[in-house]
């Protein structure tokens, strides 16, 4: 029982560092690239962008975040079940939409309130599922 | 249509086929010993000598180029409700190439979820 719980807080401690580290890496990509301006297409322009994209550290630290968002998508999925922890991941939508409407005072649609409640069901459902239904053992024989 | 449809498949493929394939070389890698900085980097070391971590990440990149193409063709409000269809394909992977347990609590939660992004994107 013990064991049970110590896994159900270490994959949701890791789900909850994959949500913010993809959702943080894409708002900094997004404000880089909002720095850098309209990327034109012809290839001076082209070699421009990418110099500047390089040299750009919001950008950088945009990677930096999503490179935390992939070590620890690939440590939860070493020991839980990629059915658990991807619907789970999708908690970043609802994240990102109660951010919007308190610190940027965005309207949102009934649409979109039903969306993020729709996630918050589907998320507290998976929840409720066993984190791990294979072991390593399984999956070794599975691969051979 | 037809290329729209393409790459639709492409990027739900790839991006489930690559989570599905890193996965699998994640669980053939074992748990990390610990949760601490050093333990951390000796098990990503492990995991990018495995062979399906190295056959995750093209896929991966074939799906995220997919997705450029298609944001570039069509609005990103048929776009992302197209793409959530991969949590379901995904769930399917799940249960018949990893062999999980999906029970009836799990589907109900991954399709209000497949729903729910549909909807965030629409609105």
């Amino acid at each position: 029982m013990a064991s049970e719980r110590r896994l159900r807080i270490k994959t949701l401690v890791m789900v909850l560092a994959m949500v913010v580290c993809a959702n943080v890496g894409d708002l900094m990509l997004k404000r880089g690239m909002t720095q850098i301006g309209v990327v034109k297409v012809s290839p001076s322009a082209l070699g421009h962008a990418f110099w500047l994209t390089v040299t750009n550290p919001t950008i950088w630290i945009g990677i930096l975040f999503l490179i935390g968002f992939m070590a620890s998508y690939m440590t939860v999925v070493s020991w839980a079940d990629y059915s658990y922890v991807m619907p789970a991941g999708a908690f970043g939508y609802a994240i990102l939409t109660l951010l919007a409407v308190v610190f940027l005072h965005e309207n949102v649609s009934a649409t979109r309130w039903i969306g993020v409640l729709l996630i918050c069901v589907g998320v507290l459902l998976v929840g409720q599922t066993k984190p791990s239904t294979t072991t390593a053992t399984d999956m070794q024989k599975v691969t051979a | 249509m037809i290329g729209t449809i393409l790459l639709l498949a492409v990027l739900i493929c790839g991006s489930t086929g690559g989570e599905i394939a890193m996965t699998y070389g994640m669980k053939a890698t074992g748990e990390p010993a610990r949760l601490r900085q050093k333990a951390l980097l000796i098990f990503l070391g492990r995991a990018v000598c495995n062979g399906w971590f190295w056959v995750a990440i093209p896929l991966m990149a074939a799906s995220f180029y997919a997705l450029l193409v298609l944001l570039s063709w069509k609005p990103i409000s048929f776009v992302i409700p197209a793409s959530a269809l991969s949590y379901v394909v995904g769930t399917l992977g799940a249960k018949y190439i990893l062999k999980e347990e999906v029970d009836a609590a799990r589907w109900a939660g991954v399709i209000l979820v497949c729903a729910g992004v549909a909807l965030v994107a629409i609105g």
